[in-house]
């Protein structure tokens, strides 16, 4: 297995983390981790070791999610909660621009200018993934985020290997998890003894160097496999990705999306939790009298009726449309966009659907009734002479 | 939804500001009192607008027309059903504000009551007491051009509108659901979480999400969002996690003649007698 | 990644919210509820370093009302002037008819992709171009006519087909004649003609079908219009023997940001505003006409 580390893996022992924590701190990072608050493990900014979820293990099911004390004294012996980072690199919020009228004229100001500098610790695969996959979104297309951009380029990435697996975990279908391979300047992988350290940059290195670190025996090296091939052996949810764009496109007229509307609520839950969702919309705040203007913005989501307003109509009257657009644009026209599926299997969605909607369900659902009569051309690059206008015969 | 035409007259004839109007039907105050906590604000609305008619501030009165009645309250009595065609003839623009005008308000409980037995139980010479049998929103009775939820209205809201209409536009109230608001606050989903009852997914944002903030389910005050499907929620809560007991009254509360919430309450409510599941 | 985020950085388009200030100048009537108006830059600078290509868009920003993507019609007066013609539909747009010459308002741009004029000459090969507008889809087709024009002699011959609802529904009246003078075969059909009307009568994509195409594989075709209309027109040239990646099209659809990142203007694969406005009817064929996608 190919590995981006820079050197062999050390171990340090568990108080060195704190260390690393005031380093970073010191360094000007702001330190974001995992802390239990509201029945959940979110993600906070941390000041210590103590504020880690010791001991905590959360159990999901399809609209359920639970996060209880074991006995057990490990810190990273849990899975993924509501929220992800996302909110730190592309915030829920943010003012982008101020306007103001002087002398009958605008005058616009960026706001975008001084980013904080976050290091993230206990990033898991699914997770690294869906950062390159914003990675993608934001900064290598035509267009970049300055916002994303200024964030993402001084974020350290301590990430966490998974030892355990969520029932509505499925990284391995999707390929993303759950070892940490790239994207990440430390990994840890957590031991009774200590946590094995892994480096991803010189950056990482640099930030360990006055930790105290020892050469990995083959015992924990070992051990270290064992609880990485427990979490593998835990995740029993599975997405069949094959051929899935043409699955999806080729079935956009199927029965099964009326049956996904009469269950989806069409309350932006999903979206609001996925990791690489990246919808906004910038909206005017404006004083009383309108001449000093705030550009907000927020987030948003293909399940608001208003997102696809047009003068001419709204695009996705439905729900179904809008599960629909959501679903094949996930896992389908992400793949012409951006060169990846939108997913990567991390389950939030599955878990965080107040109504309990699981998505692998859905898809398995159209792929073992493929519509009967193919009334929508599957989307290929090549162009044949005959053109196919499946609605005109109506007209 | 509504088209807005200008405010060319007010504009043309730059001496007299817009003016408006507040109006109560049955309700509790409690909207119009915000119009008077938008303290920083309040002072550039009266700049902008005269305020010529609004009781709950001033007893000194002006008839209309206005260019924005702001309608506060339901429709209860005949008297009040004569009074808002009274209202809609003078106004340029009404905008209805609160679950009250909206759905009705908590008032509408009586709309799936007795009408004389509710007088004899509360008054002690009921036949003093002139009533409709129902509460209905101002939108049943005359033409509204724009609606502000809530129970309360939200603040900023309102503000937004008279700063839109001012502006000779139309306000744009997000219609999308709590659980977005929830979300973009941080705030943990109780629903999942805790297995709490909220009404959060089809319930129109607005009031900033407070209510899961503070570990307690959404019990919908700003009535159903945009294409709601209570169906779904009401029988997922349905399934385990609550009775029909529990579940009507939360269809039934401040917006329970709103038609999504009505409809949803109406379909679940044989149950309340059988016990039993849909 | 980090070389080309610097280069990125040089300029002000990479700021997605960096806005023009911007005012307008002239305003005229075109049809009921259009109108077009000249903008000019409120600083030479962002004059001197703006340039686009036919086929983009603006965002015109007015404060406090939201943004609204408009195609640009023409650059005038020493490329002071942005002139854009714009249909009084929503908060933006009745805004902008209520300001008027003088009105102040800020300007983002230029988005999307260009009409293909690189391919209509390629040496010795001058290709015919047919202009297929529908109602205030010809202010798209405008610069790319004009700029058709201005470079005559490299393609074959010009033809613009106009369909409008009513005759007083037809933008550029007054203009049309000058471009037939500048060798551009005009036809107009109306769906409503009035009683002075002496034109044709009917949908667009019939005119198509009635005009001389006598070398098929060496036209273009470029339409804008309802996307109803815009699907005949394709179907209707390919009938004509017109190679399918010689028809283009511009699509219209919400836009937020206007560069691709906030997800509103998405059909299918396609972000309108990045990938199009402007597309090769084979990219988005197979999306165009499958039910509220």
């Amino acid at each position: 297995m190919s590995s981006s580390t820079l050197e062999e893996p050390c171990l340090i022992e568990k108080c060195e983390l704190d260390r690393l924590i005031e380093r970073l701190k010191c360094e000007g990072f702001i330190v974001v981790g995992p802390y239990v608050e509201d029945s959940a493990i979110q993600y906070r900014e941390i000041q210590s070791m103590r504020d880690l979820p010791r001991g905590y293990r959360d159990t999901q099911e399809p609209g359920e999610y639970r996060v209880a004390k074991l006995l057990k004294k490990n810190y990273f012996e849990f899975n993924l909660g509501p929220h992800s980072w996302k909110q730190f690199l592309f915030p829920p919020k943010l003012t982008v621009n101020s306007c103001t009228k002087k002398n009958e004229s605008w005058e616009f100001i960026s706001k975008v200018d001084s980013q904080p500098k976050f290091a993230f610790l206990g990033v898991r695969a699914c997770e690294l993934a869906a950062i390159q996959v914003q990675d993608r979104v934001f900064m290598e297309g035509p267009y970049v985020d300055p916002v994303y951009q200024a964030r993402r380029e001084s974020t350290f990435i301590v990430a966490v290997n998974c030892t355990v697996a969520a029932s509505t975990c499925f990284c391995t279908s999707m390929g993303t998890g759950p070892k940490c391979k790239s994207t990440f300047d430390l990994a840890l992988t957590e031991l009774d003894c200590g946590f094995v350290v892994e480096v991803g940059t010189a950056r990482g290195r640099s930030m360990i160097s006055d930790l105290t670190t020892r050469e990995l025996d083959p015992e924990h090296a070992r051990d270290s496999q064992l609880l990485q091939q427990r979490a593998v052996d835990q995740i029993t949810k599975r997405l069949d990705t094959s051929e899935i764009l043409n699955l999806l496109m080729g079935n956009l007229d199927h029965p099964h999306w009326d049956e996904v509307a009469k269950r989806c609520l069409s309350c932006t839950n999903c979206t609001m939790v996925c990791p690489t969702c990246f919808c906004s919309s910038v909206t005017d705040v404006s004083n009383l009298s309108g001449d000093e203007i705030e550009r907000q913005r927020q987030w948003d989501s293909c399940f608001n009726v208003d997102f696809s307003y047009t003068t001419s109509g709204t695009v996705r009257d439905d729900i179904r449309s809008r599960y629909r657009q959501w679903l094949t644009h996930k896992l389908a026209s992400w793949h012409d966009q951006f060169a990846s599926s939108g997913c990567v299997g991390c389950g939030r969605c599955i878990t965080w659907c107040p109504v309990g909607i699981d998505l692998t369900v859905e898809v398995a659902a159209i792929r073992n009734t493929p519509s009967s009569n193919r009334t929508l051309p599957v989307i290929q690059p090549s162009c044949k002479a005959e053109c196919a206008f499946p609605k005109d015969s109506k007209a | 939804m509504i088209k807005y035409e200008t405010f060319s007259e007010s504009r043309i004839f730059k001496v007299a500001k817009p003016r408006m109007g507040v109006f109560k039907f049955a309700s509790c105050d409690g909207c119009q009192l915000q119009l008077l906590s938008c303290e920083d604000e309040l002072l550039s609305i009266a700049d902008a607008i005269d305020i010529v008619h609004f009781l709950e501030a001033s007893s000194h009165v002006e008839p209309g027309p206005y260019d924005i009645a702001l309608v506060e309250g339901s429709i209860t009595t005949n008297v009040d059903r004569d009074r808002i065609l009274e209202v809609r003839k003078h106004s340029k623009y009404l905008v209805t504000i609160g679950a009250c005008a909206t759905a009705g308000g908590i008032q509408a409980l009586k709309n799936w009551g007795d009408r004389s037995e509710y007088l004899r139980a509360v008054y002690a010479r009921p036949e003093y007491i002139e009533t409709l049998s129902t509460s209905t929103a101002i939108a049943d009775h005359v033409k509204v051009d724009y609606e502000l939820r809530g129970c309360p209205i939200n603040r900023l809201q309102l503000i937004d509108v008279i700063q839109s209409l001012l502006a000779d536009r139309a306000p744009r109230t997000p219609r999308h659901s709590v659980c977005l608001d929830c979300k973009c606050r941080g705030t943990v989903c109780i629903a999942v979480a805790q297995d709490a009852v909220c009404l959060g997914p089809i319930t129109q944002a607005g009031c900033g999400a407070i209510c899961p903030a503070y570990q307690r389910g959404c019990y919908g005050c700003f009535g159903p969002a945009e294409q709601p499907n209570c169906d779904s929620l009401a029988d997922w809560y349905l399934a385990g996690r609550a009775t029909p007991v529990e579940l009507v009254p939360l269809m039934r509360n401040f917006n329970a003649n709103a038609p999504a919430f009505r409809e949803c309450g109406d379909r679940i409510d044989p149950l309340l007698d059988s016990g039993g599941t849909l | 990644m980090n070389a080309t985020a610097d280069q990125k950085k040089a300029s002000p388009l990479s700021e997605p919210w960096y806005t023009f200030p911007v005012t307008i100048r002239r305003a005229y009537a075109e049809a009921p509820n259009v109108m077009t108006y000249d903008f000019e830059f409120d600083h030479h600078a962002d004059a001197r370093q703006y340039a686009f290509a036919p086929g983009q868009f603006n965002m015109l920003y007015v404060p406090g009302a939201g943004e609204a993507a408009i195609s640009i019609a023409e650059r005038t007066n020493q490329d002071r002037f942005l002139k854009h013609t714009i249909r009084t539909v929503g908060i933006v747009t009745r805004a902008i008819a209520k300001g008027g010459v003088g009105m102040s308002l800020g300007l983002r741009g230029p988005f999307g992709t260009r009409w293909p004029v690189d391919s209509f000459s390629d040496g010795s090969v001058k290709r015919d171009v047919i202009l297929v507008a529908g109602g205030i889809g010809l202010a798209p087709l405008r610069s790319l006519l004009l700029f058709l024009i201005e470079h005559r002699e490299k393609v074959g011959s010009v033809s613009l087909l106009i369909g409008a609802r009513s005759p007083e529904d037809v933008v550029y009246e007054s203009e049309l004649h000058g471009w037939r003078e500048n060798g551009v075969e005009i036809h107009v059909t109306v769906d409503r003609p009035d009683q002075n009307w002496r034109g044709h009568v009917g949908v667009v994509t019939l005119l198509l079908g009635r005009i001389a195409i006598p070398r098929p594989q060496s036209t273009f075709v470029l339409t804008c219009g309802p996307e109803v209309m815009m699907r005949y027109v394709a179907k209707s040239a390919i009938n004509s023997k017109i190679p399918t990646e010689n028809v283009w099209l511009a699509l219209e659809r919400n836009m937020n940001c206007a560069i691709g990142l906030c997800g509103h203007c998405q059909l299918g694969p396609k972000f309108i505003c990045k990938d199009g406005p402007v597309f090769r009817y084979d990219q988005v064929r197979d999306l165009l006409g499958v039910q509220d996608f």
